[in-house]
């Protein structure tokens, strides 16, 4: 009986989630809607279908990763697609995602005896998109904020005035600062994406710019190993709930209650 | 009041040189001054009633941005009922092309100047 | 009561002057950090607060301190603290507006700033940290204002003015906990995130200010007509004592948990405050300097005979000073972020525009010192003793 209720349950939030899915369709998907919009854009696809999730997630498979020799596509395609300046010196440096060695980015699970490849080689890291975000507590102008419904943590850049308080919060160093103007750092600017001010942070948005036009995260498509999945975690039958239930995985610094919804299979 | 005089010359100096633009362009012959918009070719309508566009576009540009970057929308509706993106470099610049003959000789002639532009990429500047 | 300052010797004037020079050098470096950005400073992506910050929170200590005269003299009846009560709210009022100028500049985007007022975000503390410091401003402002105003017609203050200044007790303590709680509540820097640092800023604050307070109280006796008297010094000397004691105790309880329970994360802060990791040991002999300078001003201190004594009074105020400055506006805020939460040590030291912007900043502290106390003496010699 109890587990009756229960899929019943489950049968109807997808169904809820499903309706949820399609109403933003339906409000502006009409076909010369779309067409006046593609129209008028320069090299950015149609927009499609939003994707929508209640509770966005990512799972990164370490050993597909590591498998690819010093590959960067990842951190490639989030920087061309996100114009993140390129400095010379580490001082200035900005990047939402980058890569580390597993000593770095799990300080507390590593020992000197890991796995070779786990020693020596990098994997991604990027904002955690924490159920439990300290950088949003300390924001005192609310530039940043968890987005409810799909769990995102945003950042709006015209309203951040720059006091670093999130920089200090974060324990995953996913933030970064804008010490100088980026604009002539940039190398190729994307005309679909704005560059930012001197003297905001800014870091990984989740890349909510795409999911809201249809498209994946730029990291996630460019993976060429597939070794990163995205997915809405409230959704049982989702790629990253199987693999959730599959594999073992960790995640950054948990003790600290902050609740990353970046999974790493190990 | 024996200064009365030297205060009256005073103030007439003030005010002469408070008042310099206006003769300056009159000298010139630009006291009627206004500039010239280049408008839009093909499309007629903005999304806005043109007078609210004149006097309101900044505050629908704050109302689009909020909207789309804390509420995660992306579509408005305009004055005809269709839906329009709600973004500066796509929906405002597929019409007016040409930023500097628009919004920048307006925004120079009133002495303001917003910083849309600084983060905000002109497609047209990127090739 | 503003005409009072404007009358002066010629060492006045040439003191004012050197005044503007240096708040003009650090104008002009602060124009060319607000056109060019913060990166014109030392600080990086790893190392995000550095020097401004730090000397806000050693300021903000300096401000609270106020409280140590301000207490004996209206809540205890201390007849003695009289004459200087004036003089530490005058310093309070100097540091907070320091306190003020260090955090705007210290923001990317200065103009923005009235966001904080416009989103008022509860959850911050750097929103209360706002609040509690523009409120300690006004609070001295009104107090000492008041106070001035009635002591200059020879009348006693109006009534409402007393729960004014009961306020403006907890009120200083505030200012000071919520500016530690700034830190101690962030889970990401194990080095800040302990229970004690409100009670630790506390303890320093309570011995560098009445230290402070002490040498300037000398330097009027030198070059004007005030003396102080020796009662007030004295009290204040003990003052001093007994906070710089508890503050050495409590960093030793900081050190002791740290070292003794050998975590890692905890150990590494101290590992790079006193011997540097992996060479890199910028903070390294300014805090053995610090750690010097303490012992040394406690040794003066608590031996009665140079408590007592002028010479060694000086001496010992003037090493607590530089020894909780170079604590709080050095080590403190920089080894927060060293290493970083992955481990990594970026090393950072303030750069030269930084420096010169904050000598300016004191510079402004300075001034409105001088000004103050020229108007507190002023009206202090129209009185009939």
């Amino acid at each position: 009986m109890g587990i009756d209720r229960r899929k019943f349950i489950k049968a109807s939030g997808l169904a809820a989630l499903g309706l949820a899915g399609l109403a933003p369709v339906k409000l502006f998907g009409t076909e010369d809607s779309t067409q006046a919009v593609s129209d008028s854009v320069s090299s950015r696809k149609e927009i499609g279908k939003p994707l929508e999730g209640k509770r966005w997630a990512m799972v990164i498979d370490i050993n597909k990763c590591l498998r690819e020799e010093n590959c960067t596509a990842c951190v490639t395609a989030c920087h061309t697609a996100h114009n993140i300046p390129h400095f010379d010196n580490s001082k200035d440096e900005i990047k939402w995602i980058w890569k580390e060695t597993f000593h770095n980015a799990f300080p507390e699970q590593e020992h000197e005896h890991l796995k070779d490849h786990l020693l020596e080689k990098q994997l991604p890291l990027l904002c955690n998109h924490c159920d439990n975000p300290p950088c949003v507590k300390v924001c005192p102008t609310e530039a940043t904020w968890k987005r409810e419904r799909d769990g995102i943590v945003m950042m709006d850049w015209h309203r951040c005035i720059g006091c670093r308080y999130c920089m200090a919060a974060c324990p995953y160093g996913s933030r970064s600062f804008n010490w100088r103007d980026p604009r002539p750092f940039i190398d190729r600017i994307n005309p679909d994406f704005p560059t930012r001010t001197r003297g905001v942070v800014e870091k990984c948005t989740l890349c909510e710019e795409r999911l809201r036009i249809g498209q994946l995260p730029a990291c996630v498509e460019a993976c060429k190993a597939h070794a990163m999945v995205f997915g809405d975690l409230e959704d049982p039958d989702s790629e990253v709930r199987a693999l959730l239930r599959e594999n073992f995985t960790i995640r950054r610094k948990p003790s600290l209650g902050t609740h990353p919804e970046i999974y790493y299979i190990v | 009041m024996r200064d009365k005089g030297r205060i009256i010359i005073g103030l007439v100096i003030f005010l002469i040189l408070i008042t310099f633009p206006v003769w300056y362009n009159v000298a010139r012959g630009k006291a009627g001054y206004v500039p010239q918009l280049e408008k839009p070719a093909t499309v007629k309508q903005c999304v806005r009633d043109t007078s609210f566009m004149k006097a309101h576009h900044m505050d629908l540009l704050d109302e689009w941005r909020d909207r789309v970057v804390r509420k995660g929308e992306v579509m408005d509706i305009d004055m005809a009922g269709k839906p329009v993106e709600m973004s500066l470099t796509r929906t405002c610049l597929g019409c007016h092309h040409n930023r500097e003959a628009f919004c920048n000789r307006c925004h120079s002639y009133m002495d303001v100047s917003p910083y849309c532009w600084d983060c905000h990429v002109d497609p047209k500047e990127t090739k | 009561m503003l005409e009072k300052a404007l009358q002066g010797s010629k060492q006045y004037w040439g003191w004012i002057a050197f005044l503007f020079v240096i708040i003009l050098i650090g104008t002009y470096n602060y124009v060319r950090q607000f056109q060019e950005g913060l990166y014109i400073t030392g600080m990086s992506r790893d190392v995000t607060w550095g020097f401004y910050i730090a000397q806000f929170t050693f300021l903000v200590g300096v401000a609270a301190s106020a409280v140590m005269v301000v207490l004996p003299y209206y809540l205890h009846n201390y007849k003695a603290f009289a004459k200087i009560t004036i003089l530490g709210e005058f310093l309070a009022i100097a540091s907070v507006t320091m306190c003020m100028l260090f955090i705007f500049v210290d923001m990317g985007q200065p103009f923005r700033i009235l966001n904080v007022f416009l989103y008022p975000s509860p959850h911050s503390l750097m929103f209360w940290d706002t609040i509690v410091l523009s409120g300690y401003l006004l609070l001295n402002v009104v107090i000492s204002h008041v106070t001035l105003s009635a002591e200059r017609k020879s009348i006693p203050p109006p009534k409402w003015i007393r729960p004014v200044i009961i306020i403006s007790i907890p009120w200083a303590i505030s200012i000071h906990t919520v500016t530690a709680f700034l830190y101690s509540g962030l889970a990401a820097r194990p080095f800040w995130m302990t229970a004690i640092l409100a009670p630790r800023f506390l303890a320093s604050a309570f011995a560098a200010g009445p230290a402070l307070l002490i040498i300037l109280c000398l330097i009027l006796k030198r070059i004007s007509k005030f003396d102080a008297g020796d009662e007030p010094i004295e009290k204040l000397a003990t003052i001093v004592t007994y906070a710089m004691a508890i503050n050495v105790f409590f960093v030793l309880m900081e050190v002791f948990t740290a070292l003794y329970s050998n975590i890692p994360e905890h150990v590494m802060h101290f590992e790079y405050l006193f011997f540097g990791i992996n060479g890199k040991d910028f903070l390294v002999p300014w805090m053995w300097t610090s750690e010097f300078l303490a012992v040394v001003s406690l040794i003066l201190l608590i031996v009665p005979s140079t408590r007592r004594k002028k010479r060694t009074l000086v001496i010992a105020c003037i090493t607590v000073f530089l020894s909780l400055w170079i604590d709080k506006g050095l080590g403190m805020v920089i080894t927060g972020f060293v290493p970083n939460p992955l481990g990594t040590v970026t090393e950072y030291s303030p750069t030269l525009p930084e420096v010169l912007i904050s000598i300016g900043i004191y510079g402004v502290g300075a001034l409105l010192v001088t000004v103050l106390y020229k108007i507190a003496l002023s009206v202090r010699k129209q009185l009939p003793v």
